[in-house]
């Protein structure tokens, strides 16, 4: 392999890791509001909206039901107008971002969903807000859940910047395509697959460190 | 002015179309410094009750006042700001599992925002007051159910309630746990002058600590009073069966078909002296002891018998009128009852 190759081997992991790392930091940006917002106006929630819930609930599904493939070539006059070109990996962002998005706020609500009713009743007894509730209570309590579901939506985003390689997306999967699939480079395709796999593997490892370590229940 | 004045209460819930009514007509008053029981078998309607004090459930009719305030007349806010004078502990502790055991006491303060520093300080006086100074620093999973629920008192007390809500606060625990938790809120009562509303299906709980006590049965109020009093005579058939279990209602029927039953209740000083035997001695009749048992009540031992009568309506009488004499509170006990 030659010094060109793991140049550009180099600068397709940092293409990844910007893509990834960027829609879903932009992804929770916008879904972890719309989850809460899910979880609030929901029939149990802290302020029941039936219209809000099912409003919210109607475009996340239907975001959720098209193929990431079919959403990233969707979009392209959209990224175009936003981005000024749909190729390159910063173009990538806004297909990966309004995929995530809505991911990310089904998995917000679940996490939600599972803290405890018993303890947003004992917070309300004290006179919280609405507010302080979320702030205070849900999104403490709900930590490790959360942090859970972050690593597996970056999992996921990570898979997902790789499959937009075949539209020109840029990063490993972008070279994954080009070599490996185009030129018949197996060796090339095979290097890209590996590192990919070690990125995925440092990435759920540490989440899940982290998600143990702010996890207080266990002894 | 009572404390918590309860007013023709209803409350009805909409399930699956159909109207529940869990609470309907309660009125009730609670003095300063009272231990008031609310006894009821589970579903009947004694949590939504307790949750109706601090409007975590609107009534649907009737009005609940505290300190003279009608919660209904207020705003959203000042209502949130009622609630965090009002303490509240609940069966499952509902501690934050989160945060550590002074952050958890801290927690109320917080939200009122208290400065920090200041928090801290209360936090650890109230731990010491519930005798967990030293777990400040422990998350509640690795507390047993005593310490967490001591833990949910010294974070309902943080603001300075004059007012405790205990909903089911010992169900969850042992004999002795609750035994402790009990004694703690009677010294909380005593010391601090709280005035504490306990929620409990135990009559063992009333017994130990309240001083006047509220049986709800299926969404009514069917007694209210001093605890001595309705311990002695329980008029309702839930106070009656509260009191003395529900075997005594299955009592073979055939067996004693014949004979008339009569509770008597000891006070303490006639708890010192024979009566029993004083009367089979004096009217030389046999009675039959069906059940025995004392109870501490405030701190008073009363004692409780059910005795059978050997038949004839005039020596049955000149019995009772032996035990009435001897200072003893006499009731008939129904057939089957």
């Amino acid at each position: 392999m030659n010094e060109q190759v793991i140049k550009m081997l180099l600068e397709g992991i940092k293409d990844t890791l910007y893509m990834t790392f960027g829609s879903v930091i932009i992804g929770y940006a916008v879904g972890l509001p719309l989850g809460i917002l899910l979880y609030v106006s929901s029939e149990k929630g802290l302020r029941p909206n039936k219209v809000i819930y099912h409003v919210f609930d109607f475009v996340c599904n239907i975001i959720r039901s098209i193929p990431f493939l079919i959403l990233l070539i969707l979009l392209i006059p959209f990224t175009r107008l936003i981005v000024g070109q749909s190729y390159g990996s910063t173009a990538t962002i806004v297909p990966l971002v309004i995929c995530a998005a809505p991911y990310i706020a089904r998995v917000v609500e679940s996490s939600l969903n599972e803290v405890d009713a018993g303890v947003i009743e004992a917070a309300k007894s004290m006179g919280a807000s609405n507010f302080q509730i979320i702030t205070k209570v849900l999104l403490v309590e709900a930590r490790t859940s959360l942090l859970t579901g972050f690593t597996i939506t970056t999992g996921l985003l990570l898979g997902y910047s790789a499959m937009s390689g075949t539209v020109g997306g840029g990063g490993l999967g972008d070279i994954a395509v080009r070599y490996g699939y185009y030129r018949w480079q197996t060796d090339i395709m095979f290097v890209t697959v590996i590192l990919l796999i070690i990125i995925f593997q440092i990435i759920q490892n540490v989440g899940t460190k982290i998600s143990l370590k702010a996890d207080h229940r266990k002894r | 002015m009572s404390v918590i004045e309860i007013k023709n209460l209803t409350k009805k819930f909409e399930v699956e179309g159909h109207t529940v009514t869990a609470l309907s007509g309660i009125n009730l008053s609670v003095e300063k410094g009272d231990i008031f029981g609310i006894i009821g078998m589970s579903g009947a309607g004694k949590s939504t009750l307790v949750r109706s004090i601090n409007y975590l459930e609107k009534p649907t009719e009737g009005h609940v006042l505290i300190d003279g305030v009608n919660l209904e007349e207020l705003s959203e806010k000042e209502l949130r700001k009622k609630r965090s004078q009002i303490g509240m502990i609940f069966q499952n502790f509902n501690l934050l599992e989160q945060k550590n055991v002074i952050d958890n006491v801290c927690f109320p303060l917080e939200i009122s925002g208290v400065k920090k520093k200041e928090a801290r300080q209360k936090a650890k006086d109230l731990l010491k007051l519930v005798g967990l100074e030293e777990k400040e620093k422990a998350y509640p999973s690795q507390l047993s159910g005593g310490q967490k629920q001591r833990v949910a008192i010294a974070r309902a007390l943080s603001t300075n309630p004059q007012i405790l809500l205990c909903d089911e606060a010992t169900s969850a625990l042992d004999p002795q746990t609750t035994a402790s938790i009990l004694g703690l809120l009677k010294k909380i009562n005593a010391d601090l002058g709280i005035t504490i509303v306990i929620i409990t299906h135990q009559m063992s709980v009333v017994t130990e600590v309240c001083n006047k006590v509220a049986i709800i049965d299926s969404g009514r109020l069917v007694e209210v009073g001093d605890v001595e009093k309705i311990f002695e005579n329980p008029e309702s058939d839930a106070a009656k069966e509260l009191i003395s279990g529900k075997e005594i209602r299955y009592t073979p029927v055939q067996i004693l078909n014949d004979v008339k039953r009569i509770r008597i209740v000891f006070q303490e000083n006639s708890a010192y002296e024979p009566v029993i035997a004083n009367t089979i001695l004096k009217l030389q009749a046999p009675v039959n002891i069906l059940r025995a048992d004392t109870r501490n009540v405030n701190g008073k031992a009363i004692g409780e018998m059910i005795l059978g009568l050997p038949e004839g309506e005039e020596l049955q009488n000149s019995i009772i009128e032996h035990l009435q004499n001897s200072g003893l509170f006499v009731a008939e006990v129904g057939e089957n009852e």
